[in-house]
């Protein structure tokens, strides 16, 4: 293999890993903060990628579908959490599973009901819409690169956020201990609430902002919800950081298993996964 | 898991010796479709054991049932049937160390990391057979034949034969239960509910909490093989779809909503869902929606699942109307 295509993989890895960090982070905050497993958070993401065809195909343009979806995507996040997560936050994760499940059919079947089961594309932006030609016959689209920039962007914004505002020293020190945030009279209720909905605007934006790059089928949040888990699990629960670095690791290697061993291709994250936690059965960031 | 209270005994006795008469009058569609609840009824009361008797919550356990159902599929000879007596151990034992090696792995943690585990570890195996030539792929597999049961050279029962299958559904879910229940109640199942309620006491009284979590889980993944293997029977036709998270979560829920406090709970969950899906399904099209309704319903109004209906001590008013 040559040094460039290498290279071009590395860079596919990384979209992809940054891609699945922007969901991932979302999941994992969900976990430390408000104690919830979310099996609907893929959900999201598939709601953000319906979104992103829909309003592209009224307006014409993935910018303004952005502007509109994004909105309505952050308002849906709150009215499921004041709705329903809200009712599980002292019930046992049986009990979250089982409800967050019954969401994602709820869930597949409304987009079933509203865009039914064919697959839809949604058209490049017309000034990203290029190719940067490497040689004769390797040359990389512009759009990855821009979806890969905007992602460093959030990760930059999330980053300032939860370490450098008095917001993410909440929310970091919810993610240690709610019960002794709470007693400090700092309001975990609504501190649950926006992380919630923050995490549901960041899973339905990669929806939008992917969806160019891969088709919108059926079923596209459930595939993106359990590779995040993955990534969740790699890099510890409740930790941004872990989740950071296993999102790039299953990027890569996701990225790699397709071209080294595409017969088991699906099957390398999953290895990557089983190694790592026969070292470090709590993920590489977590607490035992 | 407590011993069942004496109305839901009586209850499930008669519901057994009713089922037993299905076949009598019942037409072809419904003997098939209650083989198959019958066959779900195991696979729910499998994952039972480990939701309700050890505390451990999988979300993959539909990687014992595709596997019982392919390792089936994969060994029986083209133009014959594999003979039961020795297709049954080898479909129990080969998922067994399956689901030994994956237990030695997921059985270390607990939570939310053995949720998202056992989930990330029955998608691999989802995927190892989506992608696996020598499986069939996407497609999957036929069996030509189902397994035959002979003795002494001669044929003892036709799979073949609808009612006769029914029957054997309903020996091997009534035996499975028996199993269970004879588990339960040895020392090994005390300790399990032992380690569930509070295992670092468990482990301070000498107990190796961890053989414990994984012989449970071995156990289970053993039993859940015989319904994959009377799926395969029934439907002479294995797929990936089998292996899917769908399915795990679908049985898990039958678990949850027929109720953790009784043995019997997964089991009604099985008939429940089914026949609910089956009646909904008749009438529309997005019988899923239904379905993801009624389970969120149920969650939030029966906290013990279905089985409290039957066992509630002294329902309130309110939730006598509810039953």
């Amino acid at each position: 293999m040559d040094p460039l295509f290498v290279s071009l993989q590395i860079l596919n890895g990384i979209q992809y890993g940054l891609l699945l960090f922007l969901i991932a982070s979302g999941l994992t905050l969900v976990f430390g903060i408000l104690q919830v497993i979310n099996l609907a958070h893929g959900s999201f993401y598939m709601i953000g990628a319906y979104l992103a065809f829909w309003l592209t195909s009224r307006t014409g343009s993935l910018g303004t579908a952005i502007l509109v979806g994004l909105p309505l995507a952050l308002l849906l996040g709150l009215a499921v959490e004041r709705l329903m997560i809200r009712l599980l936050y002292a019930r046992d994760h049986l009990t979250q599973v089982l409800l967050t499940y019954g969401l994602i059919l709820v869930f597949n079947e409304a987009q079933r009901l509203l865009f039914g089961n064919d697959v839809h594309g949604v058209p490049v932006p017309e000034i990203f819409n290029a190719s940067i030609r490497l040689t004769d016959t390797l040359s990389y689209p512009v759009y990855r690169l821009v979806v890969s920039a905007v992602c460093l962007a959030l990760v930059f914004a999330m980053y300032l956020v939860i370490q450098k505002t008095r917001l993410g020293m909440h929310i970091r020190a919810g993610a240690v201990d709610r019960e002794t945030v709470q007693l400090l009279g700092i309001n975990i209720k609504a501190l649950s609430m926006f992380v919630f909905a923050a995490g549901a605007g960041l899973a339905a934006l990669a929806g939008m902002i992917a969806a160019p790059l891969s088709s919108v089928y059926p079923g596209i949040g459930e595939h993106i919800l359990i590779i995040c888990f993955v990534v969740v699990v790699i890099g510890g629960i409740g930790s941004i950081k872990g989740a950071f670095i296993a999102a790039i690791l299953v990027g890569l290697a996701d990225t790699f298993g397709k071209v080294l061993i595409p017969e088991f291709a699906s099957v390398a994250v999953y290895a990557v996964m089983a190694l790592i936690l026969l070292w470090r059965p709590q993920g590489l960031f977590g607490r035992a | 898991m407590d011993r069942n209270p004496r109305l839901l005994t009586i209850l499930a006795v008669v519901a057994v010796l009713a089922l037993a008469l299905v076949p009598l009058f019942a037409e072809r569609y419904t003997i098939q479709l209650f083989t198959k609840i019958m066959t779900m009824a195991i696979f729910a009361m499998s994952l039972g054991l480990l939701v309700s008797g050890v505390g451990l919550v999988s979300l993959g356990h539909a990687a014992f049932f595709g596997l019982g159902a392919y390792v089936l599929a994969l060994t029986s000879p083209a133009n014959e049937g594999a003979s039961l007596w020795w297709a049954l151990p080898l479909v129990v034992l080969v998922t067994a160390a399956v689901a030994a090696a994956i237990g030695a792995l997921v059985v270390r943690t607990s939570g939310i990391y053995f949720i998202m585990l056992t989930l990330a570890f029955g998608q691999m195996l989802f995927y190892l057979f989506h992608d696996a030539k020598f499986a069939g792929g996407s497609d999957g597999r036929y069996l030509n034949f189902r397994p035959t049961v002979e003795l002494l050279g001669s044929e003892l029962l036709s799979l073949n034969d609808r009612p006769t299958l029914f029957y054997v559904a309903l020996v091997f879910m009534v035996a499975t239960y028996g199993i269970i229940s004879m588990i339960l109640n040895a020392p090994f199942g005390r300790a399990i509910v032992g380690i569930r309620v509070n295992e670092p006491r468990m482990k301070a009284l000498g107990y190796n909490t961890y053989a414990y979590k994984l012989a449970a889980f071995v156990i289970a993944g053993g039993l859940c093989a015989v319904a994959g293997f009377l799926y395969a029977t029934q439907y002479r036709a294995v797929n990936p779809a089998l292996f899917s998270w769908r399915e795990s979560g679908l049985v898990l829920m039958m678990v949850i909503l027929g109720g953790l406090r009784s043995r019997l709970g997964p089991a009604i969950g099985a008939f429940g869902l089914v026949l609910f899906e089956e009646t909904v399904q008749a009438l529309t099209d997005h019988w899923l929606l239904a379905t993801g309704v009624f389970v969120i319903v149920v969650v939030l109004l029966l906290p013990d699942g279905l089985a409290s209906l039957f066992q509630r001590k002294q329902p309130t008013a309110a939730e006598a109307d509810d039953g």
